[in-house]
């Protein structure tokens, strides 16, 4: 009840912050989702030591690149309440497609070009459909992962893409390679991570982002472009799986046309674990990189630990379940 | 001069004649109330005023100047605000993320602007001191209670400086404890020159800060008369069709 306290009162109000910083620490996904990274970490390493290895470490931190990548970009998608599961099908056809290109004797710059726009234009797709038809984001990008895997085989005739002529060299150059002894792709999601958090916490855009995932009308209502920022958002997960594509075909040195079969979910799933929230208006791109951590750690430690390959998905899963219980009973408690 | 005149207004959607030939004036500073039962015409009577559709026929003058708003944001840049029932406020963002929200303030260095968040902040926390409410700028509005939730919805027709401030049942959907809170921030608009038109069924509140009534019934304005010349049993005699005109 507001008695009209005098001014004096009222700044006191305005300056009490809701909670102190280790309150907040403590109440955020991402906090917890480290910790289980490093218990699971401490476990696994007393089983089998060779999981605390460098080497095997070095192995952990290129693997989860690619999901990472998918996630940051997947981050601000799910955050306006949308999703997107043709991410996998449009890492197989940018991967072939990259491929293709090289071969034809493209120079690599037009070819990462070309890669880039074709991938944020299967985005703008699933965001023109998702936004100005307001059709279900979950069933536009079903259809599309069906049609975009289609293409893959289409334009590679179901052969696998492994001779990238002169760019070619580049391209394994720069999957391959490593600078200041940190993996290339390791320092693309650096910096991804870096500049998509800043994006949604310091521009419009992310605000927008933020608005929308929250009250899609009380955003339409207060002026905002929903349906430019919504179509921006897919393309630019679009553009980051084209980039995701790059990386891997040049680390694994061929594509396939099963490219990044299954890999929708594994990203998905991601982005869940890591915090952001399906129903939209919640997520950092930390929290991304930290889920596909997690995944990664799990598969590398069931390998390790001799653990049937076949009991991954359960433990997954399990996280993902976890991760959404985590976040319901945070925000029932907040 | 009338800060809002309306000349004979009506809206037909077909054959129903929503709001008929519906002439008052607004002056600056003043509370009205509008009061009608469900289907009386008042919605289709404030979405005109806030530009959501055209009148059929009628003048509506703002300002000292005759205006046809054709979408919300041509009212809005007149000077004319509208907090809706569901307040349309985003729950996810914090006080001052929504007071701003479409209106940022923006910071730049070299050729990239970002969001100043403290600048939106500590102007956030000005209008909030003004409304003489316990609103936390960075407190996020899931959290915050149904008063504190209209002093944001209130706060973001301050910042537009607007001129008439559109309420609709903004009392309907909160504690008894509330109403008033929110009835004390409609009496701060008024002490700021902001005319006010209330949109309420409930008879205390609109007697509690309104200085003239007005009742529409089938479309037809009723009465337009002082509250205290007025009575809640005549009011309510009005709205039914108890007692024709006043």
């Amino acid at each position: 009840m507001n008695k009209s306290p005098d001014a004096s009162n009222l700044d006191s109000v305005f300056n009490l912050s809701e909670r102190s910083k280790l309150g907040e620490l403590l109440r955020s996904q991402e906090f917890w989702i480290v910790v289980a990274v490093l218990i699971i970490g401490a476990v696994v390493g007393m089983i089998a030591p060779r999981f605390l290895t460098g080497a095997n470490m070095a192995n952990i931190l290129q693997n989860f690149c690619f999901t990472a990548l998918m996630a940051i970009g997947m981050t601000p998608v799910i955050m306006t309440g949308g999703i997107d599961i043709s991410v996998g099908s449009t890492l197989g056809l940018t991967g072939v497609l990259l491929g293709l290109f090289c071969a034809s004797g493209y120079p690599f710059a037009v070819v990462v070009l070309f890669v880039l726009l074709v991938g944020a234009f299967v985005g703008i797709v699933n965001g023109a459909l998702v936004s100005y038809l307001k059709l279900p984001p979950f069933i536009v990008t079903l259809g599309m992962m069906s049609l975009v895997r289609s293409q893959t085989l289409v334009v590679t005739n179901n052969q696998v893409v492994y001779d990238f002529g002169k760019a070619g060299d580049t391209l394994l150059a720069l999957g391959s390679g490593s600078f200041l002894g940190v993996p290339n792709v390791l320092w693309a999601v650096i910096v991804s991570a870096v500049v998509m958090q800043w994006l949604l916490s310091m521009t419009k855009w992310g605000r927008y982002v933020r608005a929308i995932g929250g009250n899609e009308n009380a955003a339409r209502l207060s002026g905002i472009p929903v349906d430019r920022v919504k179509v921006s958002a897919y393309a630019l997960l679009g553009a980051m799986t084209g980039m995701t594509a790059i990386f891997l075909v040049g680390w694994m040195g061929a594509a396939t046309n099963a490219l990044g079969q299954g890999q929708e979910l594994q990203v998905i799933a991601a982005t869940v674990i890591g915090g952001a929230n399906l129903l939209g208006g919640f997520g950092t791109s930390f929290g991304a990189v930290i889920g596909s951590v997690l995944i990664e750690v799990i598969r590398n430690a069931l390998l390790l630990a001799g653990v049937n390959p076949f009991w991954q998905g359960t433990f997954v899963g399990l996280f993902i379940l976890f991760a959404v219980l985590l976040e319901r009973f945070r925000s029932t408690r907040a | 001069m009338s800060l809002l005149e309306l000349k004979n207004i009506s809206r037909q959607f077909g054959a129903i004649h929503a709001v008929e030939e519906v002439s008052f004036k607004i002056e600056p500073g003043e509370i009205v109330g509008l009061m009608g039962d469900n289907g009386a015409g008042k919605s289709t009577l404030v979405k005109m005023i806030a530009g959501n559709f055209p009148a059929s026929s009628g003048k509506m003058i703002f300002d000292g100047k005759e205006v046809q708003f054709s979408q919300p944001s041509d009212a809005r840049r007149a000077g004319i605000e509208i907090v809706y029932q569901d307040l349309a406020l985003c729950d996810n963002l914090s006080a001052a993320a929504n007071v701003f929200l479409g209106r940022e303030i923006m910071r730049s260095v070299g050729p990239f602007k970002f969001l100043d968040h403290r600048k939106m902040r500590e102007r956030a926390a000005e209008l909030f001191r003004e409304l003489q409410s316990e609103t936390r700028p960075r407190d996020v509005v899931k959290r915050m209670s149904g008063g504190q939730r209209q002093a944001v919805a209130i706060a973001r027709t301050r910042l537009a400086d607007a001129k008439l401030v559109l309420m609709d049942e903004p009392t309907a959907a909160i504690s008894v404890r509330q109403v008033a809170e929110v009835l004390a921030l409609i009496k701060r608009l008024k002490e700021r020159g902001v005319a006010v038109i209330l949109i309420s069924h409930r008879m205390p509140d609109v007697f509690g800060v309104c200085e003239r009534i007005m009742v529409l019934r089938r479309g037809h304005l009723v009465a337009n008369k002082l509250a205290s010349t007025s009575s809640p049993e005549e009011i309510t005699a009005l709205i039914v069709g108890a007692k024709a005109a006043a």
